[in-house]
């Protein structure tokens, strides 16, 4: 089971990204974002980070870069996609997920432990939670003000594709609360908080985050 | 080559806390009667005679605005 991780310029959670992958016993392969193939990968995480000195918009730039052609053509056959942080907004950009982030309402970068709630566990990133559980993963994002059309927002709501909800308080203005979204077809999950940074309780607030790496490992074994 | 323009704003029904940042800031400078700021991005491209408005339209929406939250005006300003 081999999950690539893309590096961009600026990315800057590869490693604690592939770490995860490897806590979950599944072999971490570093993508490149000059590559042009997956190189056989069964899955792809889009780490956080600001690529490309987020430049123009976060996430704008990445979207272009060669790597990004095969992995938008393996989501949409099913392979499954997590965008972290600048993972997200690059596959927001991308037009993998919907909506986009802005900059957050108070202003302030924001860094801290904070509370979400899962409510979609049918994604192949979360079948390990229980719906409705609450975890506590870093937050570090300055623009992770989730904003969409009134209908899309409708539509996710609607279609159960709100994936993590912040709880405890809102922390960047997001509409409804939302700090994770998921495709259509549950496949390409993305969320602005780091679970990659909250897998062993040694090096971060909590493990609550590893159940994403180990929910994918054992939702592709199954597949 | 002509110089080309374009400005993009985020939508109106899109919260801009930077420009609600700079609007406060205003009184507070001893500026009054300025009731609300949106912030946005201006881009000059300088641009060769054959590319024409399609072009131009396919440029503003595909890298220069993201239109989920921006709008965007392309204007020819005239010739270098």
């Amino acid at each position: 089971m081999k999950v690539g991780v893309i590096t961009f310029p600026g990315t800057l959670d590869d490693v604690d990204a592939q770490r995860a992958v490897r806590y979950a016993d599944a072999e971490a392969v570093a993508l490149w974002h000059g590559d042009t193939d997956l190189r056989g990968v069964d899955a792809v995480i889009v780490p956080g980070g600001f690529s490309y000195g987020d430049y123009l918009r976060c996430g704008a730039i990445a979207r272009f870069a060669p790597v990004m052609q095969p992995v938008v053509d393996a989501a949409r056959k099913g392979m499954p996609v997590l965008g972290i942080c600048n993972g997200f907004q690059i596959l927001c950009e991308a037009g993998l997920l919907p909506g986009a982030l802005t900059r957050n309402s108070s202003l302030h970068f924001v860094c801290r432990d904070q509370w979400l709630r899962v409510e979609n566990t049918e994604t192949p990133w979360t079948t390990r939670y229980e719906e409705g559980a609450e975890i506590m993963v870093p937050l570090k994002s300055g623009e992770g003000g989730y904003r969409a059309q009134k209908s899309t927002v409708d539509e996710l709501e609607g279609e159960g594709r709100v994936v993590f909800r912040y709880a405890g308080g809102n922390p960047n203005g997001s509409v409804n609360d939302i700090a994770g979204v998921c495709s259509a077809n549950g496949r390409v999950v993305g969320l602005m908080p780091h679970p990659e940074h909250a897998i062993d309780a040694l090096t971060g607030p909590t493990d609550h985050g590893l159940a994403m790496f180990k929910s994918l490992v054992e939702s592709v074994v199954a597949a | 080559m002509a110089r080309v323009v374009v400005d993009v704003m985020p939508k109106p029904e899109i919260l801009d806390p930077q420009g609600q940042a700079v609007a406060r800031a205003l009184p507070r400078l001893g500026f009054d009667g300025i009731s609300d700021v949106r912030q946005g991005k201006h881009f000059e491209l300088e641009v060769a005679d054959d590319v024409d408005d399609e072009t131009l339209a396919k440029i503003a929406v595909g890298l220069l605005s993201n239109p989920v939250i921006e709008d965007f005006v392309v204007r020819r300003v005239g010739q270098e």
